[in-house]
């Protein structure tokens, strides 16, 4: 048994990642139109496919428990139909047993959601003896639009940025790569949120996808910086060998680093509790995705476009490390 | 890598300890924390969010509409009394949303008109040489008073301004523990008030706009009549509160506002129920004792927010500047009203555009989960590094994480930056990230070796090459988070903070602490070949 670990891994690797690109490509192509389309039909609302919470869609939400004895959803359901000031109304059980419930619902446009869910309070506690209200949330419309344009925005310039970054520290085909590469994770996040109903697409959501963001970015930037350094040291490789040198040279260095966020985050799925559960899931799945992606998206795209192997500033490289002093 | 100055170790050094002190109160009980602060020592701990402590977040608008309908109400008041007072005779005095027009009957009067209505602009306090309204000369003998665009945006600005000031005296009256009010955009409102505080009350105090006014009745004419639609220009008809008479007229005109109130308290009427008692400042006893002594015998209106809650007949002058407002109150009721008052009047209605509230006991369990999964996931990674680089390099890893954790944790406390529930995945992700840079490092060390370099030589390969990616690693994802510092909201907003410090910490313990123990332990070991 080699101890440490770490020698378990071979010191090189000689996968042909380039190899299969055309089919990754056509598999990336597939899975983005799939996610564009659960994320945007039906065509209506402002989330379309996605199961939007409070903070994008406006409304209101309730957590309602009766101290421990379990919440009779039925008799919950039936004490709120019928009641003309709500409409959406949903009702759910949490924890085994029943032991809390979440309500949502929505009022009509022009009323006062605020004082709308007062009178909900003392409607439900006087049916339900010993009720206690946990939590509460009012996101008004008007909120909700802004919020939602905010976290659009926040995520168009957040691509944007590592794309002129990425341009300035390398050249505008790295840029590029990196930049379809990050849209290739986020669109295929909000595809996990509409295909799984019980993740909720909140403004917590888009702090995610932001956070895969930078990820993904980061294990890029580890890609590029040795394809760079790889370009200038063996100017007569082809540029395909060049870009299957550097995926193999740092592969060690993406499974550990991959491996260590996914068991940081998986205990966090598991125990953070209901509050977090979408978060790390989108994480973890995030990080699955960036990793991919700066193999087989950003890669890729250099490839296509080629680069310029004779640039001026190509300088000789400095193959010894060793200053000779001590 | 190999020659490096004492400066660093010492920076090393004296950071680690202020990141020791600063973070320790963390981790000492609550007398122990009030001991330090006495002798100067850190006493700050993590400022937890509402999700976390529980608490109420309320996001509140100033209706600046309301505010410019009220506006055009008074202005359109003025110009009749003005035009009335000089006897000038005028027709279709009228408002639109952005001016009030009116026509001079006579053509000899309307020069006098202009020069009258011309005394109503007032100059804007913060700059004097604009005034909020525009007197135009129109076609046939009409005189329009516009609002201007700058008058607008002054009267909103000031109302917010003010609007601010009486929520916190409102919400200081309630007794809530460390409340946070702050001015977001234009025109809103933020209030949390954490801990177990009643957000229902909390809405009824801050929401009451609490216009207080007293106007005579209107007996020239019946609530019947005025209900058919006949109301005489000067007067309106206003719900009232009494269900012997659901609504009267009264004059426009107001005798004395809720301005010139000096103090008001709970008392009891003549029938033992609640009521208030008030007393005015000079110019409103004045006002309302020249009012009350030119009207005995008629009745005047008692008047808030829009509804009449009292209408006493006036017996004899009141001159002494005190009276008594009877009505319906409950003892709740009436005292959440005396204090309102006592606040002031909100110059425009407040409305609730957001509002969340978190119970503690919800909070509590957040942040048990939170540290908890904190703790699994710095173990499991802790293992994980051990396993993987073996006792000595994974040691030194794990050693710059603690490092890290401690700076984190006391960068945190410093800064009082808000720890939300998404913060805490944000730190356990720190932990992850801080980790690579440690794995790139020895990756490349690694390589390095592997290409036939001497120990010395791989080390100091390894380390240079490393830092330029992980520099370029870092400060992309330090441009993520401050994206999500400039777009998001609250709870986003501690996440990204979390996360940006995350960055710098995590940089600063990967590259210094790893790099003098790499050398300390080359030094004293000299190793002739890399254990990974």
């Amino acid at each position: 048994m080699a101890w440490p670990l770490i020698k378990l891994l071979p010191a090189k690797t000689n996968f042909r990642f380039v190899a299969f690109s055309k089919i990754a490509a056509i598999i990336s192509v597939v899975a983005v139109i799939g996610s564009m389309a659960l994320t945007l039909i039906p065509f209506e609302g402002p989330c379309g496919g996605l199961n939007c919470g409070v903070d994008f869609k406006g409304g209101t939400v309730l957590e309602m428990n009766l101290g421990g004895k379990s919440v009779d959803l039925g008799k919950l359901r039936g004490a709120l139909t019928g009641d003309e000031g709500l409409h959406d109304v949903q009702v759910q059980g949490v924890g085994e047993n029943n032991t809390a419930a979440m309500i949502r619902f929505e009022t009509p446009e022009g009323g006062n959601p605020a004082q709308k869910v007062e009178e909900i309070k003392t409607h439900l506690s006087g049916q339900f003896e010993g009720a206690q209200y946990t939590r509460t949330e009012v996101v008004g419309p008007k909120v909700s639009g802004e919020l939602l344009t905010g976290g659009v925005v926040a995520l168009f310039m957040a691509i944007g940025l590592m794309m002129v970054y990425i341009w300035f520290r390398f050249e505008w085909q790295f840029g590029l790569g990196a930049a379809i590469g990050l849209l290739h994770d986020v669109i295929l996040t909000f595809g996990l949120f509409a295909l799984f109903d019980d993740l909720e697409f909140t403004l917590t959501a888009v702090a995610a996808i932001l956070t895969i963001i930078g990820y993904s970015m980061n294990d890029t930037v580890v890609v590029f910086d040795r394809l760079r350094e790889n370009l200038r040291k063996y100017k007569k490789l082809p540029l395909g060998e060049v870009i299957d040198l550097s995926i193999n040279e740092t592969l060690s260095r993406t499974i550990i680093t991959g491996v260590t966020a996914i068991m940081a985050l998986l205990g966090l799925a598991i125990l953070g509790g209901e509050a977090l559960y979408s978060f790390s899931v989108a994480l973890m799945f995030g990080i699955i995705i960036g990793t991919y992606s700066s193999i087989y998206v950003a890669a890729p795209v250099i490839l296509i476009w080629g680069v310029n192997r004779n640039d001026a500033d190509a300088e000789i490289v400095d193959m010894g490390g060793f200053k000779g002093k001590r | 890598m190999m020659e490096f100055s004492r400066w660093k170790i010492w920076m090393v050094i004296i950071a680690t300890v202020f990141g020791i002190l600063y973070s320790l109160p963390n981790f000492l009980p609550q007398t122990m924390r009030e001991a330090m602060g006495r002798y100067y020592l850190p006493s700050q701990v993590l400022n937890l969010g509402l999700d976390l402590q529980g608490g109420s977040y309320l996001l509140l608008e100033v209706d600046t509409d309301a505010l410019a309908r009220e506006k055009t109400a008074n202005l359109t008041e003025d110009v009749r009394s003005t035009l009335r007072q000089k006897s000038i005779n005028f027709s279709g005095l009228a408002a639109t949303s952005e001016a009030v027009n009116v026509r001079i009957t006579d053509a000899a009067q309307f020069e006098t008109a202009l020069t009258e209505l011309q005394r109503l602009p007032q100059p804007l306090p913060k700059n004097p040489s604009i005034r909020d309204i525009n007197v135009v000369r129109g076609d046939n003998q009409t005189i329009s008073l516009k609002f201007t665009t700058d008058g607008r945006r002054a009267d909103a600005a000031s109302a917010v301004d003010t609007s601010i000031e009486i929520v916190r005296r409102r919400v200081d009256s309630l007794g809530t523990k460390e409340p946070t009010i702050l001015r977001q955009g234009a025109n809103r409102i933020v209030v949390q008030a954490p801990g177990e505080s009643d957000p229902e009350q909390l809405k009824r105090v801050i929401g009451q706009t609490a216009k207080l006014t007293f106007q005579m009745v209107d007996e020239t004419i019946s609530p019947a009549d005025a209900q058919a639609g006949r109301v005489p220009p000067g007067s309106e008809l206003l719900v009232s509160e009494n269900p012997g008479e659901p609504y009267l007229v009264v004059k426009k005109r107001v005798l004395v506002s809720g301005d010139n109130l000096t103090s008001a308290s709970v008392g009891t009427d003549q029938y033992n129920r609640p009521a208030i008692d008030f007393r005015f400042d000079g110019q409103g006893a004045r006002k309302f004792g020249d009012a009350t002594a030119q009207n005995i015998g008629k009745r005047f209106a008692i008047i808030l927010d829009g509804k009449i809650v009292s209408a006493p007949t006036i017996q004899s002058a009141i001159t002494g500047g005190s009276g008594q407002i009877t009505g319906t109150f409950s003892t709740q009721e009436a005292s959440e009203l005396v204090n309102v008052l006592k606040g002031g009047a909100l110059p425009a209605p407040l409305k609730v555009e957001e509002q969340k509230t978190v119970g503690a006991e919800l909070g509590a369990d957040s942040v048990a989960k939170g540290q908890f999964s904190t703790l699994i996931a710095f173990i499991s990674v802790v293992i994980f590094m051990i396993l993987a680089y073996g006792f000595l390099f994974g040691g030194i890893s794990v050693a710059a994480l603690l490092v890290n954790l401690t700076l984190l944790v006391a960068g945190m406390s410093v800064t009082q930056a808000t720890l939300t529930l998404p913060g805490i995945a944000g730190l356990i992700l720190t932990l992850a990230m801080a980790v690579d840079a440690n794995v790139l490092i020895y990756e490349r060390m690694r390589d390095e070796a592997a290409a036939g370099r001497s120990v010395i030589g791989a080390l100091d390969a390894g380390f240079s090459r490393a830092i330029e990616t992980i520099l370029d690693a870092n400060i992309t994802t330090l441009g993520a988070a401050l994206i999500m510092f400039a777009f998001g909201a609250g709870p986003v907003r501690g996440f990204a903070w979390t996360l940006s410090l995350g960055v710098i910490t995590s940089v600063f313990s990967a590259v210094f602490v790893t790099q003098i123990l790499l050398v300390w332990w080359y030094r004293t070991a000299r190793p002739k070949k890399l254990p990974i």
